[in-house]
């Protein structure tokens, strides 16, 4: 199929990549001394992205919709958590409402 | 290091456990798919091992057995990966210095930055982190390399609603820091723009996009508070 050279690189440059982005961060921080305000941006910087992973992943498929069972499970899964139940609960319940869902014959 | 397992408190490691048991049942899928998909089995492995960022590689497999560009690929997977540069600065103290940023680095994921955010006292953040990310290191790779082996057998995991799990995951995990209002609004606006912006944007941007959210993050005012 695609040529192994190629495939190669492909995966060398995204390997080499991805860890300089993380890297990135750790690396900075110990060059320069960042005030205290700047620290909480970057604290809630981190949350503001992980809340919108949160709510493309449960929400959209490529650039449609995700349609029902797998929002409806994340929305069985966050209200659990918030009512403080525990981890595991709300783990299963989300992945279990959805499975459920799609037995039903919800996309 | 043994003063990691030392610091970690139960609850707390059962809860990593839990998502570490998860992610190896995602990489399971995820092996499973690529060869599944006509890719020899040590495309996969090796990107599971050098790369180690669950959504680049779905993404990346998914571009090259459709026969695409591994050019393309691998641009699709950085942009998706590009949020990890925020995650690094925010936990930065977490991954601590010398010789350990460069494997701490390496190790971060979603999950673990997450687990993380949500613990208080310092001592537990690092413990939660460096135990999350190695958790989720070994588990992810051994569920890929036996997914890959099963080939095509299991090739969609959504049936199990799995694909469900991974999101309330890491809602579970940040709706501790979404109590503080200032962080809930930025949070939220950012929601509304990466949504909006799915349509239309390469995979992994509209997440970046979110970030915008963060110039209503000193928003105090009242009217703010009535709209909510």
């Amino acid at each position: 199929m695609t040529n192994t050279p190629l495939l190669l690189t492909g995966i060398a440059v995204l390997a080499v990549g991805t860890f300089s982005l993380r890297f990135a961060g750790p690396a900075l921080r110990s060059r320069i001394e960042i005030p205290e305000k700047a620290q909480q941006l970057l604290a809630a910087a981190a949350i503001v992205l992980l809340t919108a992973l949160v709510a493309t992943s449960a929400l959209t498929q490529g650039h449609g919709p995700a349609g029902i069972a797998r929002p409806a499970g994340v929305l069985v899964g966050g209200v659990l958590a918030w009512r403080k139940v525990p981890f595991v609960l709300v783990v299963v319940a989300a992945a279990a409402t959805a499975a459920g869902l799609r037995l039903l014959g919800a996309p | 290091m043994r003063s990691i397992w030392r610091t970690l408190d139960r609850g707390l490691a059962r809860d990593i456990a839990l998502v570490c048991l998860a992610d190896g049942v995602v990489g399971l899928s995820y092996g499973a798919i690529s060869v599944g998909g006509g890719l020899p089995l040590w495309v996969p492995i090796l990107l599971s091992i050098v790369v180690f960022a669950g959504a680049s590689q779905f993404l990346f497999v998914g571009i090259v057995a459709a026969g695409g560009s591994p050019i393309a690929a691998m641009i699709a997977g950085l942009l998706v990966n590009s949020r990890h540069v925020a995650f690094g600065l925010a936990v930065s103290d977490v991954i601590g210095g010398g010789w350990r940023r460069w494997p701490g680095s390496h190790l971060m994921t979603d999950e673990n930055v997450a687990f993380a955010m949500g613990q208080d006292e310092p001592g537990q953040r690092r413990a939660a982190y460096w135990a999350g990310g190695i958790g989720i290191f070994v588990c992810w790779n051994v569920g890929v390399v036996i997914g890959g082996l099963a080939g095509s057998v299991i090739t969609n995991t959504d049936v199990f609603g799995l694909d469900a799990a991974f999101p309330a995951v890491l809602l579970a995990l940040v709706l501790p820091a979404l109590r503080d209002r200032r962080t809930r609004t930025a949070a939220l606006v950012g929601v509304v723009i990466a949504l909006a912006a799915t349509p239309f944007l390469p995979a992994g941007v509209p997440v970046l996009l979110a970030l915008a959210g963060l110039l209503f993050y000193r928003a105090d005012k009242p009217a703010l508070e009535v709209a909510r």
